[in-house]
């Protein structure tokens, strides 16, 4: 009996393992200076149950920022002796050596040592204690290590991001490590899904579902998996944003004919309308500071951007080039929006340097959508198109960096969001 | 697909006659098979065409169902179409707007549901609203008729809902829609 359960527990598992379809990471461009790093194989890297350095020379790679410098295979024990101008004639400004020790309670320790060869100074230490199920948690710890100390900013390779699958259909709302290793899916729906966002505490979603065949806004704890409607009014009920706060959200209601745009407590209550116009104004997003609502209206004949302060008044246009310009996604400095232009024919991601008002496009391709700036700000994740099939991509803020995200099995993968700095 | 029609039909009528709105997802879908219990036997259930043809007698309540389906009845056609990026009703469609107008101040009983549409293009929340605005014009421009504002409702449904899957100008087309469905067809 025992056995049979085992077995059944070792079915579950693989099931589990093979159930979603993982996005492989594709980079298509590369930052102009990257950074040489050898990162050595990981004395006692064996106990683990699942490969840890690899999840880490994964995560540098893939920021684009970072050039892999071939560390041979033998494991070089984090606290060895090791000769730097050995490692600089290999071209290595960076090595990274990490030991795996178990500790008491199944759990393992990992020691690591990063030196800056280039810079010649005492080598960075860093210890992690982590249960055998956060192996992949702790490589993108390790990486964020490794890239918070090579480059002054914070990693994101510990953030989470959410988006939609459609799979014939069949709507999956999905959580994901940022690298797109680790789905899960939050809800199943024959009805669309669309719009998820994160609260600023990484612990709950808001997004708009079809369930009851119409757009109505839910949102839904992470921890408990428990959700709730947040606003259900005549008409449709879409585009919710988190205000930097967490306790209300920008929403577009249409109960009184035309898309307007109101805030409202996170559990339904308070409603206020923020901007009326009898045109299209939608896609509200609150700048980091809380200060402004910046939003989509086709008030002036065409959809632009413009933005509004929070606690009403007059409306500025922000966008005047082009005849489509929507999305509005701040970059969590404020400094930067990033929006989906139409340029002849084509919808790129462009960003907009908010103090010069000076645009760039930053993707050469013609089907992108919801922009979503990481919580560092360095890369913008977006939902493309190749082949007819919705897949993730992500390019970095200067639009130098590109990266593909696609699924390797069937899917139209849309609608992302990054998660912020906050994990449940 | 003569029983699907019939069934339609029969739904319809139990919809109109319990003066349903369109609250609740509930809402019986089209039924796609007649062998479920559950589904309305429709004793009166009346044949698609109308009376003369067939000699059976009809209430007016099922002459009037039987009209909106009618195939040679402007009210059988349901569908106002709309250029990219747009939600004004083009001048072709002024008779087709005018016949439901008719039939839905001649019949305050009926309610009908007004679900915008629009092509894949684009931002997904900008086309919920782009929607709306194209359901909001086929409301607004039955009202300007004298249709009343209780017996119309006006949703979106954006992008998500397409009558043609394909990324080329005439599946685009057939998408940038407003649909107008009385009770109980939806």
């Amino acid at each position: 009996m025992i056995k049979l359960f085992r077995l059944m527990a070792v079915a579950l598992l693989f099931a589990a393992q093979f159930a979603h379809a993982q996005l492989t990471v594709e980079i298509t461009g590369a930052g102009a200076n990257r950074i040489p790093i050898a990162i050595a194989n990981f004395a006692g890297e064996g106990l683990l149950p699942q490969a840890l350095v690899g999840v880490v020379r994964a995560d540098l790679e893939r920021s684009g920022l970072f050039k892999l410098v071939d560390p041979g295979p033998t494991p070089v024990h984090q606290d060895a002796a090791v000769d730097l101008n050995q490692w600089k004639d290999r071209g290595a400004d960076a090595l990274a050596l990490a030991s795996i020790l178990p500790v008491p309670g199944g759990r393992y320790e990992v020691r690591m040592r990063l030196y800056d060869i280039a810079r010649q100074g005492k080598p960075d230490g860093m210890i992690f204690v982590f249960a055998p199920a956060t192996v992949r948690e702790t490589g993108h710890r390790i990486a964020d290590f490794i890239y918070e100390k090579m480059t002054g900013e914070r990693g994101v390779f510990n953030t989470q991001i959410a988006y939609v699958v459609k799979k014939g259909s069949r709507f999956e709302l999905t959580i994901d490590d940022a690298d797109g290793q680790n789905p899960r899916i939050a809800l199943r729906s024959a009805d669309p899904i669309i719009s998820p966002t994160w609260s600023p505490d990484g612990t709950r979603l808001a997004y708009v579902s079809f369930e009851a065949k119409k757009p109505i806004i839910y949102v839904h704890s992470l921890t408990s998996t428990s959700r709730s409607v947040v606003a259900n009014f005549k008409g449709s009920n879409s585009a919710p944003a988190w205000a930097p706060d967490g306790k209300r959200l920008a929403i577009v209601l249409t109960k009184d004919g035309s898309s307007q745009i109101y805030t409202i407590n996170a559990d339904g209550s308070g409603l206020t309308r923020v901007a009326g116009s009898s045109s299209i104004d939608t896609e509200p997003q609150f700048s980091p500071d809380g200060q402004y609502i910046y939003f989509t209206s086709d008030r002036g004949g065409s959809p632009q951007i413009y933005r509004v302060p929070a606690s009403g008044g007059n409306a500025e246009r922000i966008t005047f080039e082009g005849s489509y310009n929507v999305t509005p996604r701040l970059s969590p400095d404020g400094k930067t929006l990033a929006y989906v232009s139409r340029n002849g024919g084509r919808f790129q991601i462009t960003a907009m340097d908010l103090a010069t008002r000076q645009t760039q496009i930053l993707t050469d391709s013609s089907r992108d959508e919801s922009p979503s700036f990481a919580p560092n700000g360095r890369m913008i994740l977006y939902a493309s198109e190749i082949g007819g099939r919705g897949v993730l991509s992500a390019v970095s803020a200067d639009g130098r960096v590109k990266q593909k995200l696609s699924g390797q099995a069937g899917g139209d993968v849309r609608e992302p969001a990054w998660g912020p700095f906050n994990k449940p | 697909m003569r029983t699907h029609t019939k069934l339609s039909i029969a739904a319809l009528t139990l919809a109109v006659l319990a003066g349903c709105s369109s609250t609740g997802p509930e809402q019986p879908a089209a039924p796609t098979e007649d062998k479920s219990p559950t589904a309305p036997t429709g004793p009166t259930v009346s044949p698609v065409t109308p009376p003369s043809v067939d000699g059976k007698k009809m209430t007016a309540e099922e002459a009037l169902l039987a009209q909106l389906k009618d195939p040679n009845s402007p009210l059988s056609k349901r569908i106002i179409y709309f250029d990219y990026d747009s939600y004004v009703i083009k001048d072709s469609y002024a008779s087709l707007i005018s016949a439901h107008a008719k039939f839905l101040t001649a019949n305050p009983k009926f309610k009908m549901l007004i679900q915008g549409n629009t092509d894949e293009r684009g931002s997904r929340e900008y086309n919920l609203a782009l929607g709306q605005k194209r359901a909001e014009a086929v409301k607004r421009a039955l009202m300007l008729l004298g249709v009343q504002e209780g017996q119309l409702e006006s949703v979106s449904l954006g992008e998500e809902k397409p009558r043609m899957v394909g990324s080329d100008e005439a599946s685009y087309a057939e998408n940038r829609r407003s649909e107008m469905l009385y009770s109980g067809e939806f």
